[in-house]
């Protein structure tokens, strides 16, 4: 049997869960929407979650997984919860000022200052 | 030139491969594929490999790499409505100035102007549309046939290759 290599890992501190991708390219459809239902069974575990999602390892993402971002990012404002992104190097940071989504999406430098003000 | 296996699969009689004589000369290649989402990986490979081959910058295969992707998924999802009967065919060429590289469905085309703006309103909360943005943001022309079947995108090399008889000492 093939080994499943998880496409997240998920770590859970005093006072958020931050998810990270481990896959270095993301653009095949089926790992997109394999990633859309891990994402959202964490979402669901709590009534409310300060969701980080960890971006250290992406070097590659298509405009696909922008829009699993704002699918994610609608189920967390429905929960009254919070969705921060952090760790997204410049080449993919400049994909999300391309289509404006720095603006619809809080984006930090790191883990730490993503965790730092989390109600 | 490396022809990933697995690409080998849905790669039919059109492959056609040119000899590649030397990185200074141009490379013109032409892949038929199934109309199939998930061998794009496979497809940008193929590409990618090559322009690393021959010189092209990280930041020039990023974007190929980039704009190859959507355009290979709007292909088979937009142009040819993801019926598995369909093919998909990507023509590409490069050289000591550039990249071009043309993705072609077997769908009816569309024309490119309607596409709304995906950073507007509220298109910015819409999951999809913004394939063709990243196109445009990427590569340095971009234009559709008259069908819309068919996009041409050219990418010129961020660090020219001078070529021979451009130097001074020539006579």
């Amino acid at each position: 049997m093939a080994a499943i290599k998880p496409r997240i890992s998920v770590e859970y501190s005093e006072n958020a869960t931050i998810v990270t991708f481990t896959d270095e390219k993301i653009l095949e459809e089926k790992d997109i929407q394999a990633l859309q239902e891990s994402i959202m069974s964490v979402v669901e575990q709590s009534e409310r979650i300060n969701l980080i999602l960890d971006f250290c390892n992406v070097r590659y993402l298509s405009s696909a997984v922008l829009g699993l971002l704002i699918r994610v990012s609608k189920r967390i404002c429905e929960r009254e919860s919070q969705l921060r992104l952090c760790n997204i190097n410049p080449k993919l940071y400049e994909i999300f000022k391309i289509t404006r989504l720095n603006k619809a999406f809080d984006i930090y430098q790191d883990v730490e200052s993503a965790v730092e003000d989390l109600s | 030139m490396k022809i990933n296996s697995r690409l080998n699969e849905f790669v039919g009689e059109d492959f056609h491969e040119e000899e590649v004589m030397t990185p200074e000369e141009p490379i013109n290649r032409s892949v038929v594929v199934e109309s199939e989402p998930s061998i794009v990986a496979d497809v940008c490979s193929l590409v990618l490999s090559e322009l690393e081959e021959n010189g092209f910058s990280k930041d020039d295969v990023f974007a190929v790499h980039l704009a190859l992707g959507e355009a290979f998924v709007n292909a088979v999802e937009h142009g040819n409505k993801m019926a598995p009967d369909k093919k998909v065919t990507i023509n590409y060429s490069m050289d000591s100035d550039k990249v071009e590289v043309s993705v072609s469905d077997d769908g009816e085309g569309f024309n490119p102007e309607v596409v709304p703006d995906p950073r507007c309103g509220v298109n910015l909360y819409r999951p999809q549309g913004r394939g063709l943005l990243l196109i445009h943001s990427y590569m340095d022309v971009v234009k559709f046939n008259e069908r819309g079947n068919t996009i041409h995108m050219v990418r010129y090399r961020e660090r020219p290759r001078l070529i021979e008889d451009l130097s001074p000492n020539h006579t």
